[in-house]
């Protein structure tokens, strides 16, 4: 037995590269080790700036032997054949066995392959996993063809046996010669280090100044730097991507603390993070009274003889000087939005393009302000605070500081509204109208931020359904599988009905979009085909909402203008593309309610029903469903339902009517009939007010106690009787078990 | 030597001890390019003898131009005008890391004392038709020069590849000089009879170059200087490969070239007037990578690009 050590020992491999590429090396090498017939124990990985190196236990000193029994011509075969098969099987005629075989009696050859030395088989299977490994980019060096992801300078491959003895697999790459020494620091270790064996080859790395195990250097860290802090009665800002980073980026991590000028401090918290985090990989430590970010943590990758007081007044001057531009960033903001008001720092979003088809950015603005105002109703917000938001909720974007940092967008928003002196929500809905940005992010309940947040997502959706740039496979360059997310969970967190307050049902309103959208792309056609409208639908703006776009665009003005059928293909167009957004919405929630445990046939019985474009309605009924299935009443129910569905389906194909008339008890026979137009007539009664208050779970216990008496009349009674007015009585009876059930969900997409 | 092992004080010593050591390592110091260029890159030195199988070591400080970054002279740390040191080995050499570090101890950049870090940064020119990998290296958490591996230039695989890195003067010789705003800096000894400041030197030419820049170039004459040198870059290339008057096989991928640097050039200034939308300025970049790619193209046709009858 024997352990394995490799170092593949490179200039600096970015940090996130570098965990990905330690497990890449640990799955090849040992697949291709097992392949070859090489079993082991264990095998881990690690990975520092410089090295990616891998310890794999237990490997045998050799393959096991393997015999093959190759098959061979019959023995009376003419020489030549036999001749050709010794050939190929590479051994001689006395070696041949016979055997008898379907086709007669054939020679066997039964062929040795003996083990391999392992060094053989670890020098093979490493050149193959270095010569293809799945760096996301690499790069040739000097006069060389081998591809690494940086030049890649040692190779350390020694194989440690039992005694402790080791030695190194021959091997070469390129030039490269696979040995047992590696390097420490690139700074405070600078010679050769020689290694045995991984224990060795880890301690001799640690006195050599290297922190072999990532998770090590990054807990190290952490540690470091929260006592820091503490000491100063400070704390961490927590932030484990930049913490994966940093430990990607040092061999010996040097935690060092430094200050913020005073002259920054009253820069808002997340101008200081983001600027100290992209820029400098800093951590940013707060005061926990305040919530001011007022120091920084740097880790450094070397013990300097100043205890590092150069390398951090280094860092604060870089500091100082980038925090100096985003002070001047912030400073100019605030001054035109003092001066000019959030509307003037929005000035330039007329000349920035949102899409080729879909305008500029201030024509995407007019939109979401029109379409903003006419929802504010519904979510219970004031529809000029609603238009306010909307109208301003984009101006940050053309901000010196969003410039710099894209990602303060919406955070900007906020603070700048606040200094151009909004209110009511309106600073809130600047920053909080992009959320919910994923599944785990939080969804907004303010009135204008939710009222504005659907009415972008709206918009966007609408707007790329229009022009035909839906998101197809894994392609989704616009994220309009997330606006779709965000617009249902903007409806199921708030519970919003869009039927209700609103003149237009949801369907309705992404139609309306749809046509405005439509209009304004062909904007460039119909202003040639109908002259000064074009010019009127400019100053409608296409956000407008409502059966004012339908009569005054579809009615009223572009018959005169429009020739008939491109009227008409306008009016098919849009509700083609409304409906087909509206089946998007459906498919994203299905998938939204399948991590509810809810399945997809309960939400096809539910989306079959009247009114299924309103979401809450939709998952009300879902949920209610879903519940009532999993209990045994609910499951029999089905099943009662499904049989009586199927004997009149079945019935009214054979007999060409609708058995949906006049059951009437007095034809009852049995006790068995008469106690289920009974508790037929008691259900119906429960259930249509239930139905009426939306009580679904009401209406589906109901329906719950029919399931006895149907169990029982299918148990008793024979349906199709004799007697045509008993058959029709029953089978009509049987329809109003159908009229019942199908009042609360289509259970006949139930599967099962 | 002990004079080497103190700091440099001045802005010009720190350029001339990059000279002398990278001169010392065996590179042919050359002197800037005499046009005007957006990046030292864009010397010839650089990017055609990157091409084509030619051994090559080059290193000199090329005064380049961003128009955009220009700020009346006012800005501690931007310049429209400013200085790059580049160096160029091919093929890039196993020790050039280690060389590089070496530079920084030449300007007295103390490897044990500062935190220096090499950290990824992809490189890719868009209008060069080039890209590589390497990094930014930072020393104290300042971006003091970039290290590339040159993978592609012109649209040709580097075969071999070089080694490219690029100093940011100013940047550098201030954080080794200790000083705060670029116009400050001492542009040559402090005690000398005239010592001048980077300012006594460049603020005036700083002011005039940004009203320029920024209010007064004329744009529809650059349009048509960038029109003229795009078709003249193509004319050039479209000559014979024999010139008929010495009936020697010349082919001219250098004054071909110099038009497509006259291209990117007016293209930076058209930029910073702010007469070119988003859509147009992919179009621009695309029309000079084509002069760039044509220019590669000849280059590798010729002798020092390892064009062999």
């Amino acid at each position: 037995m024997a352990d394995l050590l490799i170092e593949l020992f490179s200039e600096e491999i970015p940090a996130r590269m570098q965990a990905r590429a330690a497990q890449d090396l640990r799955q090849r090498m040992t697949d291709g080790l097992v392949e070859a017939g090489l079993t082991y124990s264990g095998a881990v990985a690690h990975h520092t700036p410089r090295r990616l190196a891998l310890s794999v236990h237990d490997l045998p000193d050799q393959s096991p032997t393997r015999r093959e029994e190759r098959r061979g011509p019959r023995v009376d075969a003419p020489d030549k054949a036999i001749e050709g098969f010794l050939r190929g099987a590479g051994v001689t005629r006395d070696q041949l066995q016979e055997r008898d075989d379907k086709k007669g009696r054939v020679y066997l050859a039964v062929i040795e392959h003996p083990g391999r030395p392992a060094a053989d088989i670890v020098a093979e299977v490493l050149e193959t996993v270095i010569r293809n490994f799945p760096w996301p980019k690499s790069m040739r060096w000097g006069a060389g063809s081998l591809k690494w992801v940086r030049p890649l300078h040692g190779i350390v491959c020694i194989l440690t046996d039992d005694t402790g003895e080791s030695r190194t697999v021959p091997l070469e790459i390129d030039g490269i010669t696979a040995a047992n020494t590696t390097r420490g620091h690139r700074f405070m270790s600078p010679g050769r280090i020689t290694v045995s064996s991984f224990g060795d080859y880890a301690a001799r790395l640690r006195a050599g100044k290297v922190m072999l195990d990532a998770d090590e250097r990054a807990a190290h860290i952490r540690q470091e730097a929260e006592n820091r802090a503490f000491a100063s009665g400070l704390e961490l800002v927590d932030d484990p991507g930049l913490l994966a980073e940093v430990a990607g980026l040092v061999e010996w991590p040097v935690v060092l603390m430094g200050e913020i000028g005073s002259d920054f401090l009253d820069l808002p918290a997340e101008v200081l993070q983001t600027s100290m985090k992209e820029h400098q990989k800093f951590f940013s430590v707060r005061n926990p009274a305040t919530g001011r970010i007022e120091r920084f943590i740097t880790v450094a990758n070397i013990e300097a003889p100043d205890d590092g007081a150069t390398i951090l007044a280094g860092n604060q001057k870089v500091l100082s000087a980038r925090l100096s531009d985003a002070k001047f960033f912030w400073e100019n903001d605030l001054r035109i939005v003092r001066e000019r008001g959030l509307e003037g720092m929005a000035e330039g979003l007329a000349d920035v393009t949102f899409h080729r088809k879909l305008g500029s950015q201030a024509d995407r603005v007019a939109r979401i302000e029109a379409l903003a105002r006419e929802i504010a109703p519904l979510v219970g917000a004031k529809p000029d605070l609603a238009a306010e938001a909307a109208r301003v909720a984009k101006a940050d974007l053309q901000s010196e500081m969003v410039g710099e940092f894209p990602e303060l967008q919406g955070v900007m928003g906020r603070y700048y509204a606040q200094a151009a002196g909004h209110d009511d929500g309106v600073p809130e809905a600047c920053e909080e109208h992009y959320k919910p940005l994923g599944p785990g992010d939080a969804v907004p309940s303010a009135p204008v931020s939710v009222a504005v947040a659907l009415a972008d997502k709206i918009d966007t959706l609408t707007g790329f359904w229009a022009i035909d740039e839906k998101p197809t496979g894994s392609k989704d360059p616009y994220a309009l599988r997330r606006a779709a997310l965000g617009v249902i969970r903007l409806v199921l967190g708030n519970g919003l009905r869009f039927g209700e307050p609103l003149e237009w049902s949801f369907a309705r309103i992404l139609g309306m979009q749809v046509v405005g959208h439509l209009i304004g792309y062909k904007g460039q056609v119909l202003r040639e085909r109908i002259g000064n409208l074009a010019e009127r639908l400019d100053t409608v703006g296409f956000g407008e909402v409502g059966e004012k776009i339908e009569a005054d665009i579809l009615d009223r003005n572009l018959p005169s203008k429009l020739p008939p059928e491109e009227r008409q293909e306008l009016s098919e167009t849009t509700t083609d593309k409304t409906f087909d957004l509206l089946a998007f919405f459906h498919d994203r929630l299905k998938v939204h309610l399948r991590d509810e445990g809810i399945r997809h046939d309960v939400i096809d019985a539910c989306l079959a029903m009247e009114g299924s474009d309103d979401l809450t309605l939709l998952v009300k009924r879902a949920r209610a469903l879903s519940d009532f299935l999993k209990t045994d009443d609910g499951e029999n129910l089905v099943q009662g339902f499904k049989r009586a569905n199927n004997i009149l389906t079945q019935a009214e194909e054979n007999d060409g009517v609708e058995y949906s008339f006049g059951a009437d008890p007095k034809f009852a026979e049995s006790d068995e009939e008469r106690a289920l137009f009974a508790a037929l007539k008691q259900a119906d009664t429960a259930i249509q007010p239930a139905m009426g208050s939306e009580d679904f779970a009401a209406a589906m216990a109901a329906m719950a106690a029919l399931r006895a008496p149907i169990d029982a009349f299918f148990e008793a009674v024979q349906v199709n009787a004799d007697n045509n007015v008993v058959r029709r009585n029953r089978l009509n009876l049987l329809g109003q078990i159908r009229a019942t059930c199908l009042a609360v969900a289509d259970l006949t997409r139930i599967e099962g | 030597m002990s004079s080497q092992s103190e700091k440099p004080r001045s802005f010009q010593e720190v350029i001339l001890r990059l000279q002398a050591y990278w001169a010392g390592q065996g590179c042919a110091v050359m002197q800037p390019y005499d046009m005007e260029v957006g990046a030292g890159t864009f010397h010839p030195a650089t990017t055609l003898r990157s091409l084509g199988p030619n051994p090559w070591a080059a290193a000199y400080a090329q005064p380049s131009r961003r128009p955009t970054d220009g700020r009346y002279g006012e800005n501690p740390n931007r310049l429209q005008h400013y200085y790059q040191y580049q160096v160029l080995i091919k093929p890039s050499p196993p020790d050039l890391q280690e060389l590089y570090l070496g530079s920084l101890k030449a300007i007295g950049i103390d490897a044990g004392l500062h935190d220096i870090r090499f950290v990824e940064d992809d490189w890719e020119s868009p209008t060069l038709g080039a890209w590589g990998l390497g990094w930014e290296v930072w020393c104290d958490g300042m971006e003091v020069s970039q290290f590339t591996y040159f993978q592609q230039v012109g649209g040709h695989d580097c075969h071999p590849v070089s080694g490219e890195l690029t100093y940011g003067l100013e940047r550098l010789a201030m954080y080794v000089l200790g000083i705060d705003h670029v116009m400050d800096m001492p542009y040559n000894d402090p005690d000398a009879p005239q010592p001048l400041s980077y300012g006594d030197v460049f603020r005036q030419t700083e002011e005039e170059y940004s009203r320029f820049n920024f209010d007064v170039a004329n744009t529809e004459v650059l349009l048509r200087h960038f029109e003229e040198a795009e078709a003249e870059c193509a004319a050039i290339l479209a000559q014979p490969d024999d010139d008929p008057k010495t009936g020697k096989r010349i082919v001219m991928a250098h004054p071909a070239y110099d038009q497509c640097i006259k291209a990117s050039h007016i293209f930076n200034l058209l930029d910073a007037r702010g007469v070119i939308s988003p859509t147009e300025r992919q179009a621009y970049i695309g029309r000079v990578r084509t002069l760039a790619k044509q220019c590669a193209d000849a280059y590798l046709q010729t002798d020092a690009g390892g064009w062999q009858a």
